[in-house]
């Protein structure tokens, strides 16, 4: 347990999404003009890695790594089908975000509407694989570890943007050079949080 | 855009409009700095000329061949499934590019880790593919992708010069500031190393870039 609620609060401080590894920085500069917008675009990533994480998990799991088709029959035993993982995983992202999609619209209209458009770009957000190949590559062991890293870098990445969109709001109207504004100052932002986050570094619980 | 013209069948080879392909990526439609484009993977690599240099050719050669692949393929693409086709060409040619790169340079492939996969979700190849693959013959798409590539590419090389030389002294690899500063105090910058300099970096070579070319200022 301990264990979790330390890499819950890893994922979402210091090994943040946005922070030190510059993932899903694309919706995260397109999309953080707004605090309203950036806050259903963050709920719907972190809701798509929820579910996304685990479920690549199992899939590299019980089927892709060398020797993971053992439980189907003793001769698959020595198969590896690791270099597939890319293509599994990103097909995988794809139809979970459809089938979440669907799943919300029927279930709840109203998270639906919220979502809007945000939901189906998902798909092609960096952060998904990213979690997804992360987790992989860490060698995450239980299906405990594998949510718990996922909710804490889906809500890591909330954070990012969610405070981000804030302080564009709040810039607007102040006195930024020409050719800083916009997208340059954007970055020079998004650096300096991460020089504040930067102060999380080493912590343990 | 004047590059999303069709372009005619006559075109020799390398005519000029085929050379303002390759060009323009470079500074006035760079992918990174102006059309916002691939910067999830672009700045985690950057600590490093030899692995940013590894990563713009291997996003160069995916772009390039992507974008061949897609225009040869396009008019028999249904367009319903488009994104699932393109996700899929490009997913093959990362899963080569990777396996080749782990074959042949095997530290900076661990060094890149994750990045690798991470070029099937970066924006240029889906962007270059939707907006010009899909339009275009093949050779203007190859080129195309070649320069947003290479455009891609030089930023990473940019900001990857900077953060090594001041970072950690050296310049791919190698030491190139005398023992004689360091005697006489100086100090690299181990802020430079960790990650949010690359966005201050970047940040400051757009200002760089927008205050030469005023068209590309934005008005807030």
């Amino acid at each position: 347990m301990e264990n979790l609620f330390n890499l819950f609060v890893r994922s979402i401080f210091i090994d943040n999404m946005i922070f030190a590894y510059f993932l899903g920085m694309c919706s995260y500069l397109a999309v953080s003009k707004t605090v309203k917008t950036s806050m259903g675009l963050g709920v719907a990533v972190t809701f798509v890695l929820l579910i996304t994480a685990p479920v690549n998990w199992l899939v590299d799991t019980y089927m892709l790594k060398a020797g993971a088709l053992a439980w189907l029959s003793p001769e698959l035993a020595d198969l590896d089908l690791s270099y597939l993982s890319f293509m599994i995983f990103i097909a995988v992202i794809a139809a979970m975000v459809q089938l979440v999609e669907m799943a919300v619209e029927k279930f709840s209209p109203s998270l639906y509407n919220a979502l809007g458009i945000f939901l189906p770009l998902i798909a092609v957000n960096c952060a998904i694989l990213g979690v997804a190949l992360f987790v992989q590559e860490r060698e995450y062991e239980t299906i405990g570890e594998v949510t718990t890293y996922a909710v804490g870098s889906g809500l890591g990445w909330f954070l990012a943007i969610v405070s981000l969109a804030a302080i564009r709001e709040k810039i607007r109207y102040s006195h930024i050079p020409k050719a800083l504004r916009g997208l340059g100052i954007a970055f020079i932002l998004t650096g300096l949080m991460a020089i504040a986050f930067m102060s999380f570094m080493g912590i343990k619980i | 855009m004047s590059e999303e013209k069709i372009i005619k069948e006559k075109d020799p080879w390398f005519s000029p409009r085929n050379f303002k392909l390759l060009k323009n990526p470079l500074n006035l439609e760079n992918p990174v700095t102006v059309q916002v484009l691939g910067i999830c993977s672009a700045l985690a690599v950057t600590v490093q000329m030899k692995p940013a240099i590894v990563m713009a050719l291997s996003v160069t050669v995916v772009t390039a061949f992507s974008n061949l692949i897609i225009a040869l393929i396009r008019d028999t693409i249904p367009s319903r499934i488009r994104i699932i086709v393109q996700l899929v060409v490009v997913a093959a040619l990362v899963i080569i590019v990777d396996q080749l790169l782990k074959a042949y340079v095997y530290d900076v492939s661990k060094k890149l880790s994750v990045f690798v996969g991470l070029i099937i979700t970066n924006c240029i190849l889906m962007g270059r593919l939707e907006a010009f693959a899909m339009a275009n013959k093949p050779w203007p798409s190859f080129i195309d992708g070649i320069g947003n590539g290479l455009g891609y590419g030089a930023i990473l090389v940019i900001i990857a010069f900077f953060r090594e030389l001041l970072g950690s002294g050296k310049i791919y690899g190698f030491d190139v500031i005398p023992k004689a500063f360091y005697e006489a105090g100086y100090v690299n910058n181990g802020l430079m190393i960790l990650p949010p300099m690359a966005l201050m970096t970047i940040g400051v070579i757009i200002w760089i870039q927008r205050s030469k070319n005023p068209v590309l200022q934005e008005d807030n």
